[in-house]
């Protein structure tokens, strides 16, 4: 590891107005994960067109901040009201809002708080350490190996992710079809474009981003507001005792190793993360009869992994230039907007940004644990705010900032027709999460299935005899073949119950 | 019952079932504020677009040239695409009528059809008489009508929310969005 270009990656975090950006964008994402509607990444969609105007790292530093910041935030409405403001703090709902109603909100907020900032600040020392050496060997990926990782993502994001998955598969696939719009790159023929001169350059990625989870949650939450208003138990005594401290440090623990582990994964990141640590704690408990009713490992664990999570998915993002999941594809397209090409050689080229980036998470993770404690009264009030006073305000900034990246009109109107499509895509139960990344890694994936198809002489088989492309493409298989294994197994278990257990130890 | 008096001793056997639990209680906790589900007819429309999006791309993509494999042309990989998204909407409409994802269109769904309507009028209109008007427009309608706000506090919102963009674009980041004053 460059000791230097880390050393100097600080000295840029601590500059005062990376440290505000830093700040600014931790709030954010405190305030959106406790307003239960927009999420993470239709909020760094919405403001992705400020990375037009501000310095890079600044700007991937704050809009880092939201990520990891809607962390914490979602975890305040999930113990008070029951509400869960993320996908990734729902099961904190079980046991923090079970603590909540024994008068004991402060304490699962306040171990949420350390778990949280344990688990992010053990992620990030992995990552200082792992980052470096992953970049270092991607280097030597050439088109194959890019292509084989690019389609085991998107797999993987159709696969793991909430809902049916045929239906994620099509969202998916749907998204790489968008990402061959315009001309082409090999031949100069034009693809999809019905003549327009606007879209011949191909479809804007943050426009469609905006579009697809802006807009289309705008509109969706337009619909399923409902009037009511939310009264949140009371807190006091935010700092846990010591026996909750004992009892929850090895859920921290774990909660760390797992969250770490899944958010790598493609398609894991901090929901998959939260459910694993729970589903761990409840499972070696020696009494998981306490899990619902109020149990402080209850909370620790999913908070501690979502935050570990929500950190380790940065390592594909800015070592392979891989985003693994929707909020990562949103930084990807930042850093394609400032210019700057994620993958194995940003170290390298870009140490500014990449251990900015990396460094700004020490700093924002020790920020968001001062302010969230004391902070959560605030945060309370926020949600007094009525959701019909805050729509026009995002919708506002949704349409001026889309103009602002062009001026052009047409860009809005390219935004709107997509959040008419993310808006009906929920309504038919298609998640717009898989389309968006899909459409990332598709101007990946068929560059480089075109280019290893060239280099391979037109062989298609070479796309997985070389040995790291041939081990993705193993775990491809694997992915792509284990429903139908499920499957297959759970036929077998249905007619006896004694080959069931034996499946079991084969799994 | 002997079965499970052997698993006892080996809790890892009760993995499965754990996480599936949970994820079910998940999918309950999230469906609880959710409108009723559209039922089959929604999900064929579903997947009858997405079999139109897939087939309409598999015969455009083919007029725009395989080529070989050594030499792949234009259409190649959008058709292979293409092909998928057919196959894969072709599950969906044999598989998938019993799903029950899909939410149903009520009253309500008239809010964000308004809501459309006043994007397209913004930008439609910014260009001409600049976005101080249509952007105050755009809130009271939002606030007043799609929002059930009083007279009272639209009119404090959506003033303060213009002035401040006009602040905030045009002075503070600099941005030149058309303006009126």
């Amino acid at each position: 590891m460059d000791l230097n270009a880390f050393a100097d990656g600080f000295a840029l975090v601590t500059e005062p107005h990376n440290m505000l950006y830093c700040l600014i964008g931790v709030l954010i994402g405190m305030l959106i994960g406790v307003l239960p509607g927009l999420g993470p990444s239709a909020t760094i969609a919405i403001l992705l067109p400020i990375v037009y105007s501000v310095d890079p790292v600044s700007a991937i530093i704050m809009l880092a901040g939201i990520y990891y910041g809607a962390q914490y935030g979602g975890t305040i409405t999930s113990v008070l009201l029951r509400l869960p403001g993320e996908a990734s703090t729902v099961v904190t709902v079980f046991d923090g809002f079970a603590l909540a109603r024994q008068g004991k909100a402060g304490t699962a907020l306040g171990i949420a708080a350390i778990g949280s900032f344990v688990g992010a600040t053990v992620s990030i020392v992995i990552m200082t350490l792992v980052a470096p050496v992953v970049a270092g060997w991607a280097l030597d990926f050439g088109p194959q190996e890019y292509a084989a990782l690019a389609l085991l993502g998107v797999l993987l994001v159709a696969t793991i992710g909430s809902g049916n998955t045929v239906k994620a598969l099509i969202a998916a696939t749907i998204g790489l079809l968008l990402a061959t719009v315009g001309q082409d790159k090999f031949t100069g023929a034009e693809r999809f474009t019905f003549g327009s001169l606007e879209l011949q350059g191909g479809l804007d990625f943050v426009i469609v981003a905006m579009g697809l989870f802006g807009v289309g949650e705008i509109l969706y939450n337009l619909e399923e507001r409902h009037g009511k208003a939310h009264v949140p138990a009371k807190v006091s005594n935010v700092w846990p005792s010591r026996k909750d401290l004992r009892q929850s440090s090895g859920a921290i623990g774990r909660g760390s190793v797992i969250g770490f582990g899944l958010g790598v994964l493609p398609g894991g990141g901090a929901v998959m993360s939260s459910l694993a640590a729970y589903a761990t704690e409840k499972r070696i408990s020696k009494h998981p009869e306490r899990f619902g009713r109020g149990a402080v490992e209850g909370v620790a664990a999913p908070e501690t992994a979502n935050n570990a999570a929500a950190t380790s998915s940065f390592i594909p993002l800015l070592t392979l230039g891989i985003p693994a999941n929707a909020s990562m594809a949103m930084l990807f397209a930042a850093l394609l907007v400032l210019n700057v090409q994620p993958g194995p050689q940003l170290i390298e080229e870009r140490p500014d940004v990449f251990w900015g980036v990396v460094n700004s998470m020490y700093l924002g993770n020790l920020i968001l644990l001062m302010l969230s404690i004391p902070l959560v009264g605030l945060f309370v009030r926020i949600l007094l705010v009525r959701p019909a006073i805050l729509a026009p305000l995002t919708a506002l900034i949704t349409i001026l900032g889309v103009y602002t990246i062009n001026n052009s009109t047409f860009d809005i109107f390219v935004m709107v027709v997509f959040g008419i499509i993310g808006y009906l895509m929920k309504k038919a139960g298609f998640e717009p999460g898989p389309m968006v990344l899909a459409f990332v890694l598709g101007l990946i994936l068929e560059d480089n299935v075109r280019r290893s198809l060239i280099i391979e002489n037109g062989d298609p088989l070479g796309l997985v005899t070389r040995p790291i492309s041939g081990v993705i493409f193993a775990a491809f298989l694997l992915v792509a073949l284990w429903p139908a294994a499920k499957l297959v197994f759970r036929r077998r278990k249905a007619p006896a119950v004694a080959p069931a257990d034996r499946d079991h130890t084969t799994v | 019952m002997t079965m499970s008096d052997e698993r006892a001793p080996r809790p890892e056997s009760g993995e499965p079932d754990i996480l599936a639990e949970l994820q079910a209680e998940v999918a309950e906790e999230l469906a609880e504020e959710r409108p009723p589900a559209g039922g089959p007819a929604y999900q064929v429309v579903g997947a009858l677009v997405t079999l139109a999006v897939g087939v309409g791309g598999t015969v455009l993509s083919y007029g725009y040239g395989l080529g070989t494999l050594r030499k792949p042309g234009a259409g190649m990989w959008p058709f292979v695409v293409s092909l998928l998204i057919t196959a894969l909407s072709l599950a969906l409409l044999v598989g998938g009528r019993q799903l029950a994802d899909s939410e149903r269109f009520t009253r309500s769904s008239l809010l964000p059809a308004i809501g459309i309507l006043t994007f397209l009028g913004l930008g439609a209109l910014m260009p001409a008489v600049g976005f101080e008007i249509p952007s105050l427009l755009l809130c009271v309608i939002w606030l007043r009508f799609l929002g059930g706000e009083t007279w009272r506090s639209t009119i404090l919102v959506s003033v303060g929310a213009v002035a401040a963009f006009y602040f905030l674009f045009l002075y503070g980041l600099g941005i030149p969005l058309p303006h009126l004053f």
